[in-house]
Order: structure tokens, then sequence, then C-alpha cells
């Protein structure tokens, strides 16, 4: 490996840790917790039964998981923007991630709460609970330990789909290698070294991962 | 205490409970009685709203409800005001043997978590669990599990009990454990309302039987006139097959 070559990785190891730290990490967070709230609310409404919810919950779903997160992402982005809602770039990606994710994090969700026994919440309300008390406190804690391993799925392709905010100017991990690349022509090796920088986020991830489980493992069904 | 009038069930067309009638009164042991799919369990179900009924009426400590029209406050207070007993024990099962007997009384009834717990306490003692408060249900036998399930339905001091078929999901060393802890529950004055094919509970520890054929209590009878005489020919076959097994 020539000294260029080495001079090139060690200059993108702090260009491309810093806009990972700044932007790729906190959009991933910020847009994981949106997909969390949209994901519960519209595993609830169906599991509830709840007549128009439910209905909204499955068109939702439909539009969100059967357009490409690119052309969300453009439509909130670009679209929104002709319209007069100009979002900033940084906002526009944690909202198409979000709501895009959420989608499919909704469908993890209710098929947890659904494989929940149901004589756990006929069990909640013959003890004087509420149907919202009996799920709040004893169906959802189960549910999400159950969701919790697919959600990690979830949140590792996440943190992977950020690079597709590149596409709405917003400089973040794949942005910086670009334009090193652009500036050095080192495709391979940059590229590869921002692949290295993905790959250590998720392998945190994994590893936070486990150990939430051990922790939810605490008590154990049969 | 509690009296059932005309009530009424059908799943897909099909008649399940075909006007049931049934009175308990305070601090009676009734237990139900009857072949399978009599409509025993569907009945308890019905009287806890687990199922709606389609029609009927229902007297609870003087107040009579139309069963074809229950409004969730009053299916919750009269929840409220009784505890059921499954046949699987459904212990929630992310939750300790003393938070399953403390959840109904701090979130669905507001008492203070200390007094909540003393009470749990108490409960589990009564039992025989007291060294069991911090075990989850997996930690549990069967029949450990279900004496934690009537710790839990007797915590909130209710007017009435039902239990449905509480022993038999339990391998037979361990249903011995269960009954003793109902037996002692009905000398307490406990009314308790009993699916069960347990004859030996039946005659020992309830005072009355309700003997359940095709949808309907065909017959009523205090328990012990009833193993003696019963009156119904239906009855009188149910008997003479239990005895000869």
């Amino acid at each position: 490996m020539t000294q260029r070559l080495l001079d090139i990785l060690a200059q993108g190891f702090t260009r491309i840790l810093i806009p990972g730290l700044t932007m790729t990490i906190p959009m991933t967070v910020l847009a994981f917790s949106l997909a969390m709230v949209v994901a519960l609310a519209i595993a609830l409404a169906q599991f509830a039964k709840l007549p128009v919810l439910t209905g909204f919950s499955r068109f939702y779903i439909w539009v969100f998981r059967g357009t490409p997160l690119l052309v969300q992402l453009f439509v909130i982005y670009y679209g929104l923007g002709q319209l007069g809602l100009k979002l900033p770039a940084f906002v526009a990606g944690v909202l198409a991630l979000g709501l895009n994710e959420g989608a499919y994090c909704a469908e993890t969700v209710r098929a947890a709460l659904e494989s929940v026994p149901v004589g756990q919440l006929e069990a909640g309300e013959c003890a004087g609970l509420t149907w919202w008390q009996s799920v709040r406190r004893v169906v959802l804690p189960q549910a999400m330990r159950t969701a919790f391993p697919p959600l990690g799925n979830s949140l590792i392709s996440m943190l992977k789909d950020t690079s597709l905010v590149s596409n709405i100017t917003v400089a973040e991990m794949f942005v910086a290698a670009q334009r090193m690349v652009s500036y050095y022509y080192e495709p391979f090796a940059i590229y590869l070294e921002v692949g290295v920088f993905y790959l250590f986020f998720s392998t945190l991830i994994t590893k936070l991962e486990r150990w939430g489980e051990k922790k939810l493992n605490a008590y154990e069904y049969k | 205490m509690l009296e059932l009038q005309e009530l009424k069930k059908s799943f897909g067309g099909q008649p399940i409970l075909k006007g049931v009638d049934l009175s308990v009164e305070k601090g009676d042991v009734v237990a139900i009685l009857g072949p399978s799919g009599a409509g025993k369990t569907t009945l308890l179900r019905c009287v806890n709203f687990l199922e709606p009924a389609d029609s009927g009426h229902m007297t609870f400590d003087g107040v009579t409800y139309d069963l074809g029209h229950m409004s969730r406050r009053d299916i919750l207070a009269l929840r409220k005001k009784t505890g059921f007993v499954f046949q699987n024990y459904d212990l929630f099962r992310n939750k300790t043997a003393l938070q399953n007997v403390t959840e109904g009384l701090i979130t669905g009834r507001k008492m203070p978590r200390a007094q909540a717990e003393a009470l749990g306490m108490e409960m589990l003692e009564r039992v025989g669990l007291a060294d069991k408060a911090g075990s989850y249900p997996s930690q549990l036998s069967g029949g450990q599990q279900q004496r934690v399930a009537i710790a839990r339905a007797m915590a909130p001091q209710p007017q009435i009990i039902y239990f449905d078929e509480p022993t038999s999901a339990l391998d037979p060393e361990l249903t011995g454990e269960v009954l003793a802890v109902m037996r002692d529950l009905a000398q307490s004055g406990m009314t308790m309302l009993v699916v069960t094919h347990e004859l030996s509970f039946a005659k020992n520890a309830a005072n009355k039987v309700a003997f359940m054929e095709e949808g309907q209590v065909v017959e009523t009878a205090a328990a012990h006139s009833f193993f003696a005489q019963p009156q119904t020919d239906r009855a009188k076959e149910f008997l003479r097959i239990l005895n000869q097994t």
C-alpha cells in the first residue's frame, strides 16, 4: 500500500467519523424513535380493533411498505418543498426514515401482540384492570420482548438506510466519502473505508441488542 | 347474591346456553357439574363477560343487569367485585407471584403499593407460597401457579370467586394442593361458583350442585342429596358412569 493511500485513509478516518457521529447516528436515533411511536400507535389501533383507525393503519402500511424509501424521501423533501413546506433536509430525512420504518415495525409489533396468549388479557380484565391497563401492564411488555430481536434488525437496516439521505443534501458519512472520492479518486479504498464505519456502528447496535435481550430474559416464558 | 335468569348464548347460530337459571346465595359453594359440551365453561365466561351473553338477566348484590346490553363501566365495576380462576392459571408471565397478586389492587383499584404488598403477602401466605413471592410463573409448578392464581382472585376481597375447572390442567398429584386451598377458602365463607370434574370436591366442599346438560341447568340440589338421590335420569346416568371409573 502506498504512503499516499495510507494518508488518504487516515484523513478519511476523521472526515468520515465526524459526520457519522454528528449526522448518521443522531438521525438513526431520532428516526428510529419516530418509527417506534408510529409502530406502537398503528399496531395498537389494529390490536384494539378500532373501526376507523384500523382501516387507516392498513392504508398507511400499504402505502409506506409499497413505495421505495428513496421516492418517499424525495416527495417529502423536494415535493413538499415545491408546495411551500420547505423542511430542513435533516428533518425531512428523519421524517421519511421514521415513517417508512414505522410501517415495517408496526407489523412486527402487531404480530408480537397477537402472539401473547389471549388468556393474559382476560386474566388482566378479570383482575379488575381495564382493557388498556391490561394491554399496557401485561400484554405489551410480553409482546415487546418478542418483538425485540426483529426490531433490532430494523434498527440496523435503518442505520444503513441513512446513506440514502445523501440524495437530499444531508452531509452524513456517505456524502463525506463521496466528496473524498471525487477529490482523490480512490473509490475502492474510500468506499471500503466508509463501509467499515457502517459495520462498526451496526456491530455496536448488535452488542446493545444482545445486552438488552439478556436484561429482558430476567423472567423466562414457557 | 347472584341470580341468573334465562341466560342465552350462541356461537355462529349454534345455541350453547339455552336459558340458564341459577341462584347463588352469599356463602354458597356451588359446584357446576355436567358432561363435556354442556356449556359449563361458557356459562362462567358469560357471567364474567369474557363472552358477551346474547340475552338474559343477572342480579348481582341486589342490582339487576340486562346481559344483552352491558356497558363497559358496569362490566368493569362487576369484575372488581369478583374473582376468576382459570383452567390454565393464566398468571401474568411477566410478573412475579407477588406482583400477580398486587397488580389488580395497585393498577385496577388504586391501592397504595405498601398496603397492596402487605395484603399480597398475606394472600400468598394463605395459599402457602409466601416463600415464592419473588418467583416468576415459569419457575413455579402448575399447582403452585394455580395457588398463586387463587391468591390473586382472593386479594381484592371479592364477593364471589368463579373457578373454571381449576384442577383439570394439573397432574393428579398436584390437584390435591389446589383443592386443599379451595376447601380452606370455602370454609372461610367465601362464595364460590366452581365448574369442576372433581366429584370429591363437589361432595365434600360444595353445599350445592347445579347439574348442566345441553345448555341448561337441569337439576339444582343440596350437594349431599344430589349425590344420594339425583332426580333427573341424566344426572343418575352421569353419576353412574363416573362412579364406575
